[in-house]
């Protein structure tokens, strides 16, 4: 079958702006949205540009925005979109580098500020450190995240003001404060009980909407506020 | 440019981040990766970790010891295996220090499955010990990898470790036997720059991408291995490639061996389980290997569904409540990738290249050995996929790779701060960059010539078809010979896209050449060796063979072509005996 695809490209070796182009290639509809530009690259134009690497939505390198909602390339097939005109972006909000790839280095300067480690103030034990499975339980979903992206990139707080904190990297905070090993609460809450931080959150819910990893991220920053709220007590 | 650390480690994968925890604190440590840290291939390992740990139920390190020796058939070397199965509980505990969200048993303790090949002895009602599966694999639910790769670049967030990411290295700079530093060049914009070290350690993954179907991310494509090669390092027994039985149709994305385990049946387009006729008592859980030649000859003898190359996993009759309880990730693969739903359906597959057993020799303490007879490289170290030290042999267990990569990246680092502290930078030869300079400039300078991508397709077809499950003389000498003309063709290969940002035309291409490097190596090494052992099966020579076989191939790249040696397998404790389960 036959698809087209409108791809935002854009050099900056070239193009003062991004510009649409439209390529129309021959498909199977079980292809993934990546063998698609794959196939755009190897048939058509080996210029065009993107991150990938694991194909199966683990390693978090291709989220991009198609038909309008960011999600992972490789984790979209043809025939799961009922138009065969796709239309292709990079994550938005973020400085493109060329075509779909676009620069996360604020993105991962967010996620340090957090400070995503362990932190424990205790000599450990010989063995392993014990945790119950309810207290691994409250970090169930948040270990899950891949630093794709694209939820940080579709929230309008973030749009609107570049020193948000944004999603993922809040999400990170909530991993380790609720993590019954960490020593550090006090210090990571400082981080995230600010008007950039946690409480320019307006529960928007486009990151939870948006998550490849189905994460409800609102939910998780909802369980720091409340700490953060407790604490003032 | 010239970047100057006391240490460079190459990629960042377990093995790589685990060696620039253990040294980042005593050492100026840079890390180079062609991919962002997190987003390695580890990330993709969902099963588990192995270490005796006996969380669960009793077990013990020499029971783990012996399942690896019998798994890697007899190839792998005992010392090796005693020390990395020895080292696994502490290897563990401190991952679970550093942070690494395990499962939890009821206690709190690490939380433990069974896995292929892992057993416990038992003594039966008639008094005879026998084996049957333990409870060994440290897990956190099915992303086993993932936790631990995060955890570990977020220590080394913590270290301020220097990353240099998506660097894409280029070549090694050995000069009279010493390693002094490597060639790298900046995707974001092109450039290349000079990294002088008093040490190099690689930890640079596996080499899966030389075959069309693979469990394998892109970035998988050996370059550690290739360019080691390049610079006349060896490589030891690179045609034992692992095959896993079940990877989704038609890409070989991977279905975990957990859904056998819970009850899946294969089936064929007769509609028959046709592992009875291979595996009669264990049927679909026979090992690795032999249920993946079963599944090859039921395909290749034209029983595969419709004729096709798969036949289907069959999980159906487990109901939805089981797979959405033990299955959820690959219910969840098969639903997005195959449109298909295994409640109601039955899921296709084939088998996939899944493992590189082989790659870049090294002693227990991550030197590169530089030859059969052991000889260091000064100041070069690898560990992790991309070495063969060998604990895996002719085949690795489940769960024992990401071991590898923790246990090695972990005592190679461990000797690089040894090292580090008495070791002086040795001055670099003149204009380092000028072979790579020159291979830029050549492809910069095409304005036509061959396609990069019909050479890799052509590739990755005939190397699944000729060096893949099954493989014979004729089939291997004829794969050599497409090698050869393909590296001909890459002599002329055209880049198109003339740009520096990102460039992933030119990466794709210098990673092309790579794969061509080291796929010669592993056909010369399938065409040597006249056997069947582990994941290697030579159709025309149907037994192994330990009176002429036994030994490590080590392949030497030569003026006139690849050159093997061979060298004795260490050991100690467990003789050779017929692997039968
Ligand atoms: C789908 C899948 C599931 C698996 N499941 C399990 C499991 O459950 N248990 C288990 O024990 N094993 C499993 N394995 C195997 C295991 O995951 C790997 O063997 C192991 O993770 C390898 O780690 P590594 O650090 O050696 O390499 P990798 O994690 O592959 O890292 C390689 C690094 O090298 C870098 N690199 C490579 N080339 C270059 C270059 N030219 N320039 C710069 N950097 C470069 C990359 O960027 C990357 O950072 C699985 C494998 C697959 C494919
Ligand atoms: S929370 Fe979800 S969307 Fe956001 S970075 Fe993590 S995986 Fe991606
Ligand atoms: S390529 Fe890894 S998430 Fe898509």
């Amino acid at each position: 079958m036959k698809v087209t695809l409108s791809i935002k490209r854009f050099d900056p070796e070239k193009d003062e702006k991004p510009y649409r182009k439209e390529y129309t290639i021959d498909v199977e509809p079980t292809f993934r949205i990546l063998d698609c530009l794959d196939k755009v690259k190897w048939d058509i134009d080996g210029g065009l540009a993107y991150r990938r690497s694991c194909s199966h939505g683990i390693c978090g390198s291709d989220a991009m925005m198609i038909n309008g909602k960011n999600m992972l390339a490789c984790q979209v097939l043809v025939q799961d979109f009922k138009k065969k005109y796709i239309k292709i972006d990079p994550l938005p909000s973020l400085p493109i580098i060329k075509d779909l790839i676009v620069d996360m280095d604020g993105f991962f300067a967010k996620y340090e500020v957090v400070k995503p480690y362990l932190i424990s103030k205790t000599q450990p034990p010989v063995k392993e450190r014990y945790q119950s499975q309810e207290d691994r339980a409250l970090i169930d979903e948040a270990v899950n995240c891949i630093l794709c992206g694209a939820c940080s990139a579709s929230c309008p707080s973030l749009w609107s003001n570049d020193a948000y904190l944004g999603p993922a990297a809040m999400l990170k905070a909530y991993r380790f404060v609720f993590d019954s090993r960490d020593d550090a609460q006090a210090e990571r809450l400082d981080v995230v009980d600010t008007p950039d931080g946690l409480w320019r959150c307006h529960t928007i819910f486009n990151c939870v909407e948006v998550c490849p990893k189905e994460i409800n991220i609102t939910w998780h920053l909802s369980q720091l506020k409340k700490k953060c709220a407790m604490r003032e007590l | 440019m010239i970047h100057k650390h006391d240490l460079i480690i190459v990629g960042a994968g377990l093995a790589g981040l685990r060696a620039a925890v253990e040294t980042s604190q005593y050492a100026d440590v840079g890390v180079i990766s062609k991919l962002f840290p997190t987003r390695s291939h580890s990330g993709a390992a969902q099963g588990g970790i192995a270490a005796a740990l006996g969380n669960e139920e009793h077990d013990k390190v020499e029971w783990h010891v012996f399942d690896s020796v019998k798994g890697s058939d007899y190839l792998g070397d005992q010392d090796a295996i005693e020390m990395m199965c020895g080292e696994a509980p502490d290897a563990i505990y401190e991952l679970e220090h550093l942070g690494v969200p395990f499962s939890r048993t009821k206690e709190g303790k690490i939380a433990q499955r069974q896995f292929g090949g892992h057993t416990k002895e038992v003594i039966d009602e008639n008094g005879n010990s026998k084996r049957i599966p333990v409870l060994r694999a440290c897990y956190s639910a099915d992303r086993t990898g993932h936790v631990i790769l995060h955890t570990l670049y977020e220590q080394c967030v913590k270290r301020n470790v220097r990353f240099y990411a998506e660097y894409f290295i280029l070549s090694l700079i050995i000069d009279d036997g010493v390693c002094k530093g490597l060639t790298a060049f900046n995707l974001r914009d092109g450039e290349i720059h000079t990294f002088h070290a008093k040490a190099v350690m690689f930890g640079t993954g596996g080499y899966g991408r030389a075959y069309r179907v693979t469990s394998n991310a892109y970035a998988n494509s050996g370059d550690g291995v290739a360019i080691a090669f390049r610079a006349g390092i060896p490589l030891e027994d690179m045609e034992f490639v692992q095959f896993h039985p079940t990877g989704l149709y038609p890409l070989g994305i991977l279905v975990t061996e957990g859904a056998r385990g819970e009850g899946g049946y294969l089936v064929n387009n007769d509609g028959d389980r046709f592992m009875k006729n291979y595996a009669p008592t264990v049927m679909e859980l026979a090992p690795r290997d032999m249920v993946t030649r079963s599944i090859q000859t039921e395909i290749n003898e034209g029983r595969g569904i419709n004729g096709g190359d798969f036949v289907n996993l069959d999980l159906t009759h487990l109901g939805a409540a089981k797979l959405k309880e033990r299955l959820p990730e690959i219910t969840g693969f098969a639903k997005t990738y195959a449109g298909i739903d295994p409640v109601k359906q039955p899921i296709p597959i084939l088998p996939t290249a899944h493992y590189s057993m082989g790659g870049i020799p090294t002693d227990l303490y991550g030197h590169v050995l530089a030859d059969e007879k052991g000889t260091i490289v000064k100041g070069f170290y690898a560990a992790g996929e991309c070495a063969c030290v060998s604990v895996h042999g002719a085949n690795r267990l489940g769960t024992n790779s990401l071991l590898d990569a923790v246990v090695h990246g972990r005592r190679t680092g461990k000797t690089l701060v040894k090292y580090l502290r008495e070791a002086e930078f040795s001055p670099l030869p003149d204009d380092a960059e000028k072979k790579d300079r020159e291979m830029f400039a050549n492809l910069y300078g095409t304005s036509s010539g061959e396609n990069a991508d019909k050479i890799r397709l052509r590739l990755k077809e005939e190397m699944t078809n000729k060096c893949g499950v099954f493989r014979n003389e004729k089939d291997l000498n004829s794969m050599l010979d497409t090698i050869h003309e393909l590296e001909h063709k890459f002599k002329n290969v055209h880049l198109s896209c003339k740009g520096k940002v990102f460039n992933t035309e030119l990466m794709e291409i210098i990673e092309l050449g790579n794969l061509l490097e080291f796929s010669d190596a592993i056909v010369t090494g399938a065409l040597a060796r006249q056997e069947c052992r582990g994941a290697h099966w030579r159709t025309d020579h149907p037994k192994r063979d330990d009176v002429n076989w036994l030994k490590h191939t080590i392949a030497f790249k030569t003026e006139k072509g690849i050159e093997l040696k061979y060298k004795p397998v260490v050991i100690n404790k467990y003789q050779p005996q017929e692997r039968k389960y």
